[in-house]
């Protein structure tokens, strides 16, 4: 972003004397623009201009060679006592009366009778690195003879030290010369930023009107006729008013077939013509230090005046060979105007560029065919065809004000983000053209030796600025802080703004609403300036006075809200689901949400992006497991062996999921419509929207790697198994409120929400014997699939880098906790004694424990209180192909203490009921 | 043990008296529970001195069976009342001596099941979902795959403002006008048309931009966003708002200053930074979030009346306000997924 050199920005706005980059900002971050570095180049002492007098060459026994040099460096500071240097050496070197000091260097692009730039002891160089007399190589080096890098110079990428020409500056530069101000190294430069909506403020001109708001300083305006001219050396005219157009001037048409929201890309397009400049004018060096210290290198006179008017004031200039250009200069489209398709243009930064319809360009007519010839992006970037060269003699300058959408759409389609674009994309001020015009013609006239043509051309079509219409109250309304009516209009004044109260006539406009008018009323009219195109609404120029009055003016007042209802059911649930885990012992991880096709947990057609930000991961994850698994490899190749992690998280379902034929993925999904802003779109078309946002449910998902609990000296430890990954289901199902079942996954793979969404022909993700699918089950009967957990399969383990049985779990949360929040009807407590009755059965093998815990339930019927399964036997006591199950089952009445017959005839019942699944009493 | 020679008559108090100081002492004696049932015996039993010669009351004449059986009854009762202290005495001494034979070296690891932890990410949502729930404001979310209209045109974006460039967005491909979340602001349109007005809510939440991760930047990350429409909200309220989420995130000196800035949805802008005692180089400002009087325009994508309803909004970055508040200084850090990273935090912030 923009640098501002403070001795430059004095020339607009009084700044205190030895004013610092620091206390610059300080003063502008009040207003808004924020600081972004300082550049502290900031050189102190006896930095001077040194005469190299003789120069010996000493090989080193570290293979280098160094130079041991008698250097002039002035009066003030030689010296003929240097320690080593005879009196016939001096006088070998020819050194002064004076005498010279004695320098060791390392560098070699300079010689005998080079003038550089010597730091003498008692120097700071940035760093700070300070300089001082010291031994080496033999010699006593009484300074140091510095690079461009060693001053700080942003432009120091040359190797080697700084050699000056001997006309360097304003003329013959002297041994003992002050080399900072001869380089300009005195001050700091500070960087700021703009926010995008100022455009005016990428400019000396707005940067002195802002610190001039903030801190009361006299601010000259240079954008104003009058104050123009007269600034830099050797101009000593002013232009107390525009010149005329003329009728003779260079002839420019605008022909905008399709201009960008209907606004024309240009609406002002200023033409001005120097002749006789000399091809090889230098740059005055004070310009190209300023350029530099603001970030531009020198290029040639006529470019750099016009950088420099630009940096100056924020208008974008453009200068022409005017041999190289035929007139007239039409302003159209790419590809319009009986051109094209397919125009092309060579920028010049070298690149050949097919144009695009909207881009809005500068042609020229060779042949006397209007508009035949491109010659530039309009506000972006020229041509190399008509470019300013070192033999351009006669100049056309171009001051244009352009459409800052058609610029920014242009700039940003051939990623061109030049300075001239950066400004009218932020909006540029459309009176600037004639004034920044003369500014050029002036600089040429004085630098390059040119006259200035009497044409002026001023194609200017500027729509009128529209009033907008203040309450004077809102400021106060809006702030909650008074603004007395006559501050805000004071304020509005200092911004540049033309305020009117509004008389009744005024008020009755188009829209017809009725103000009341006259002199005391409460609405002011308020024109903005030409450069503030950002003010548009009342609420802009509220801004303007909170800001301008002080950001720090405003109180402190906690606002009064009406009361919540607190967190969700949903956000509770999850809430306590998070928490039940990590109190299981489940460390909680993030991870990021792209993954690749090829991932086994990821679903077809999965959402993708355009640009991701890794090639190999251009999707949106559909489950949590695709990318926690990685997290969980990641902790295993770190060294972890046992842990459990989780993480909850949106997933991406599928939308508009299509087959396609080779299994590619179908993007199907209709666009979301993007209707206009700043007004509420009709249902339908909010409806559209909706439906076009993936669906993006919350899941949970966990992993166990490894044990569960640790071996020690209390003996063994535990490793965490399917049942690990189900007990932990079962306790999220609770603290959701939800009764749920694992159901065996059916042979096919399944693809549904959260569980194993695998294409047919991708890697299985869980053992196909020890997962279960995790089944809701609703109160009015409904049940739905919401996850899955289990072992995973062991190529997959391998796949993830993570030891074999590694467990997991994923669940749709959402499913899990939409439900309406219910409250729970409490039972009362029996406390009447229990019986209890144990069971062992045997059963086919084959027979799920559910199935004959059921029919036990059934058959103990409202008797039961609870019944656990404490043990399963298969061996040597059975046949091969049978188990036994033995149950333990506890019974209570509400209402009495039961009787041995209750008991008998319910183990009855609970024997008959098991005869009923092939379970037989083991005797 | 002393053993008398012969049993008194149990009218000679002289000899009964001998036989309980012999029995006295012999359970005095007593060191084991052991020791003390065998002076039991010898004492209390059949073949004691007493025990016999209380057999002899019966060849008493009955003139003197009363005295005797005076004599006899509290003696035996001495004797028994010794024994029993000092069985008491002994069981503890037992138990004592059994409870120190058990000690163990409770410097032993104790820990066979894993501690859990909550990532320091969730957690302080949590936190900051408590604060706004306390102010009496609700907690709102949205899509993190959302529409361009809701992220871009329905906070002010223009098509053609350059603040849309401002951020650096991953579009979904296929032309369907679908991005993932820039901020968490979609979330003021979504909520005031779902909800209208008045509304109090805040979004914590997760944002993207396609930033690559290193020490100080991360493609995905989390904001909270808070939004406040009423009639008469006001810049101050702002302020007041954030001064106090201030001091709930970093203690009682907190403050916050705002600095004129730019955003798209909200007129007038501004920058949050935050007084940090604890800044490297010494206190000062640091940059905490963006926050504004919400614009006109967003209240109209909504269908709401700017001219009768106004209010505030602001955003700040979650990871910032962790790293500020726990000196995290690597981004990665908090992406990774490391086990040890979020163990450090335990359950709680």
């Amino acid at each position: 972003m923009p640098l501002v050199v403070p001795q430059w920005l004095g020339e607009h706005v009084e700044l205190p004397a030895g004013i610092t980059a620091a206390e610059l900002a300080e003063s502008l971050v009040k207003v808004g623009i924020e600081e972004e570095t300082i550049h502290g180049a900031a050189v102190t002492g006896p930095l001077v201009v040194g005469k190299v007098l003789a120069v010996t060459k000493e090989p080193q026994k570290n293979g280098k060679t160094i130079n041991w040099c008698l250097v002039d460096v002035g009066p003030a500071h030689n010296t003929r006592e240097i320690a080593g240097v005879s009196e016939s050496d001096l006088l070998a070197a020819d050194a002064p009366e004076s005498g010279a000091r004695g320098i060791v260097c390392g560098a070699h692009n300079f010689q005998a009778g080079d003038y550089v730039v010597v730091a003498l002891p008692g120097t700071v160089l940035p760093g700070p690195f300070p300089i001082a007399a010291r031994k080496t190589y033999g010699h006593v080096s009484d300074g140091m003879i510095c690079s461009e890098a060693e001053l700080g110079r942003p432009s120091g990428d040359s190797h080697g030290i700084i050699v000056l020409p001997p006309d360097f500056g304003s003329g013959s530069v002297q041994p003992g010369q002050n080399a900072i101000e001869l380089l300009g190294l005195g001050g700091e430069v500070l960087e700021i930023n703009i926010t995008p909506d100022r455009g005016y403020q990428l400019s000396y001109r707005g940067i002195g009107r802002e610190f001039a708001l903030s801190t009361g300083a006299t601010f000259t305006d240079p954008g104003l006729w009058g104050n123009a001219g007269g600034v830099e050396p050797g101009l000593a005219e002013t232009h107390p008013e525009a010149p005329q157009a003329t009728s003779d001037a260079f002839a420019v048409e605008v022909s905008d077939a399709s201009p960008i929201h209907g606004k024309p890309g240009c609406d002002r397009f200023v033409t001005r013509i120097v002749r006789g400049i000399n091809p090889s004018a230098p740059t005055p060096q004070w310009m190209v230090k300023r350029l530099e210290a603001s970030g531009m290198r020198s290029i040639s006179l006529p470019v750099d005046i016009t950088n420099y008017v630009m940096l100056d004031l924020g208008q974008p200039i453009h200068a022409y060979d005017l041999d190289k250009v035929a007139a007239p200069i039409v302003v159209r489209r790419a590809n319009r105007g009986g051109f094209g398709p397919g125009e092309r243009l060579t920028t010049l930064d070298d690149v050949g560029r097919s144009l695009h319809d909207e881009d809005l360009l500068i042609t020229d007519s060779p042949g006397g065919v209007p508009g035949a010839r491109v010659l530039g992006l309009a506000g972006v970037m020229g041509g190399q065809s008509s470019e300013i060269s070192d033999t351009t003699t006669v100049a056309l300058i171009e001051c244009a004000h352009f459409d800052p959408a058609s610029v920014a759409r242009t700039a940003r389609r051939h990623k061109l983000p030049t300075e001239a674009a950066k400004r009218f994309e932020r909006g540029v001020d459309p009176a600037l053209p004639p004034l920044a015009a003369q500014r050029v013609v002036d600089l040429l006239v004085a630098y390059g030796g040119g006259v200035a043509d009497p044409a002026v051309g001023d194609f200017s079509q500027l729509a009128p600025i529209e009033p907008i219409r203040l309450n004077a109250a809102l400021p106060t309304k809006i702030v909650g802080v008074p603004y007395p009516r006559e501050r805000v209009v004071e304020i509005l004044e200092q911004i540049g703004a033309r305020v009117t109260t509004a008389e009744a006539d005024d008020l009755t406009g188009s829209d017809g609403i009725g103000f009341s008018g006259g002199p005391d009323s409460d609405t002011l009219l308020v024109w903005p300036p030409t450069w503030r195109p950002d003010l548009t609404e009342p609420v802009d120029l509220v801004e303007e006075i909170v800001r301008i009055d002080g950001y720090d003016r405003v109180p402190s007042v906690l606002a009064p809200a009406p009361g919540s209802r607190g967190l969700t059911k949903s956000q509770r649930t999850q809430r306590s689901i998070a928490r039940a885990l990590a109190e299981a012992g489940l460390i909680e991880t993030l991870s990021y949400p792209f993954v690749n096709a090829d991932n086994p947990f990821t679903e077809p057609g999965a959402l993708r992006l355009a640009n991701p930000l890794a090639e190999d991961r251009p999707h949106m994850r559909t489950s949590l497991l695709a990318t926690l698994l990685e997290t969980a490899g990641r902790n295993v190749s770190r060294g972890m062996s046992d842990f459990g992690i989780f993480e909850i998280g949106a997933v991406t379902r599928p939308s508009g999921l299509v087959e396609l034929p080779q299994g590619a993925a179908g993007e199907s999904g209709a666009a979301a419509p993007v209707p206009p802003g700043a007004m509420r779109p009709d249902e339908g078309t909010l409806a559209q929207i909706h439906a076009a946002v993936p669906v993006q449910p919350t899941h949970v998902a966990g992993v166990f790697v490894g044990g569960v609990a640790a071996t020690g000296w209390w003996g063994k430890g535990e490793t965490a198994t399917w049942r690990h990954a189900l007990e932990v289901v079962s306790i999220i199902a609770n603290r959701a409120g939800v009764a749920v079942a694992f159901q065996r996954p059916a042979a096919a793979t399944p693809k549904t929400a959260a569980t194993s969404g695998t294409a047919g022909a991708a890697q299985a993700q869980w053992h196909p014997g020890r997962t279960a699918q995790i089944v809701a089950l609703s109160p009015d009967g409904a049940q739905a699939v919401v996850g899955t957990a289990g072992e995973l399969h062991p190529k997959l383990c391998a796949t993830f880098g993570l030891p074999a049985r590694t467990v997991a779990f994923e669940l749709d949360l959402s499913a899990l906790t939409s439900g309406a929040e219910t409250a729970v009807r409490a039972t009362p407590v029996s406390t009447y004694p229990a019986a209890k009755e144990d069971f062992a059965f045997v059963v086919p093998r084959e027979t799920p424990a559910e199935v004959l815990a059921e029919a036990i339930s059934s058959a103990a019927g409202e008797l039961k209180e609870e019944l656990r399964l404490f043990d399963i036997y298969s061996g040597e006591q059975l046949d091969q192909n049978q188990k036994s199950l033995a149950f333990s089952l506890r019974l209570r009445a509400p209402d009495r203490t039961l009787d041995p017959e209750d008991v008998r005839r319910v183990r009855e019942a609970v024997i008959a009921q098991a005869a009923t699944v092939s379970a037989v009493l083991r005797g | 043990m002393a053993v008398l020679a012969q049993i008194p008559s149990p009218l000679d108090e002289a000899g009964l008296d001998a036989a309980v100081a012999a029995a006295l002492a012999d359970i005095a004696a007593s060191e084991s529970l052991e020791a003390l049932k065998s002076v039991r015996t010898a004492h209390t039993g059949e073949k004691s001195v007493l025990a016999q010669s209380n057999r002899l009351i019966g060849e008493l004449p009955p003139a003197d069976k009363a005295a005797a059986g005076k004599n006899i009854g509290p003696r035996r009762g001495a004797i028994s009342k010794a024994i029993a202290q000092k069985q008491a005495e002994l069981d503890q001494r037992r138990e004592e001596q059994i409870l120190l034979e058990e000690t163990v070296d409770i410097t032993l690891p104790v820990n066979a099941r894993p501690v859990g932890a909550r990532h320091p990410i969730s957690a302080i949502q949590e936190r900051i979902a408590d604060f706004f729930i306390g102010l009496g404001w609700e907690i709102a979310s949205g899509p993190e795959v959302e529409a361009e209209w809701f992220n871009f045109d329905a906070l002010n974006f223009g098509p053609d403002h350059p603040a849309r460039q401002m951020q650096d967005t991953f579009y979904v491909a296929g032309e369907k006008n679908l991005v993932l979340r820039t901020h968490t602001s979609p979330v003021q349109a979504r909520t005031l048309l779902e909800r209208g007005v008045p509304l109090y809510i805040a979004v914590p939440g997760k944002v993207f931009r396609t930033d690559a991760l290193d020490a100080t930047h991360t493609p995905v990350f989390h904001q909270v966003e808070g939004l406040a429409i009423d009639k008469g909200l006001t810049m101050a309220n702002l302020i007041g708002t954030l001064d106090a989420f201030a001091k709930a995130m970093f203690g009682p000196d907190a403050r916050t200053r705002l600095r004129p800035s730019f955003f798209p949805f909200t007129e007038p802008s501004a920058e949050m930074d935050l007084w940090f005692p604890q800044k490297k180089g010494g206190p000062g400002w640091i940059e905490w979030g963006g926050c504004g009087m919400v614009h006109p325009n967003v209240l109209r994508a909504a269908g709401i009346d700017p001219e009768v309803y106004q209010g505030f909004a602001f955003g700040m970055g979650i990871e910032r306000t962790l790293m500020l508040r726990h000196e995290i200084a690597d981004m990665r850090d908090m992406v990774e997924g490391d086990i040890r990273f979020s163990t450090q935090f335990g359950m709680e912030l």
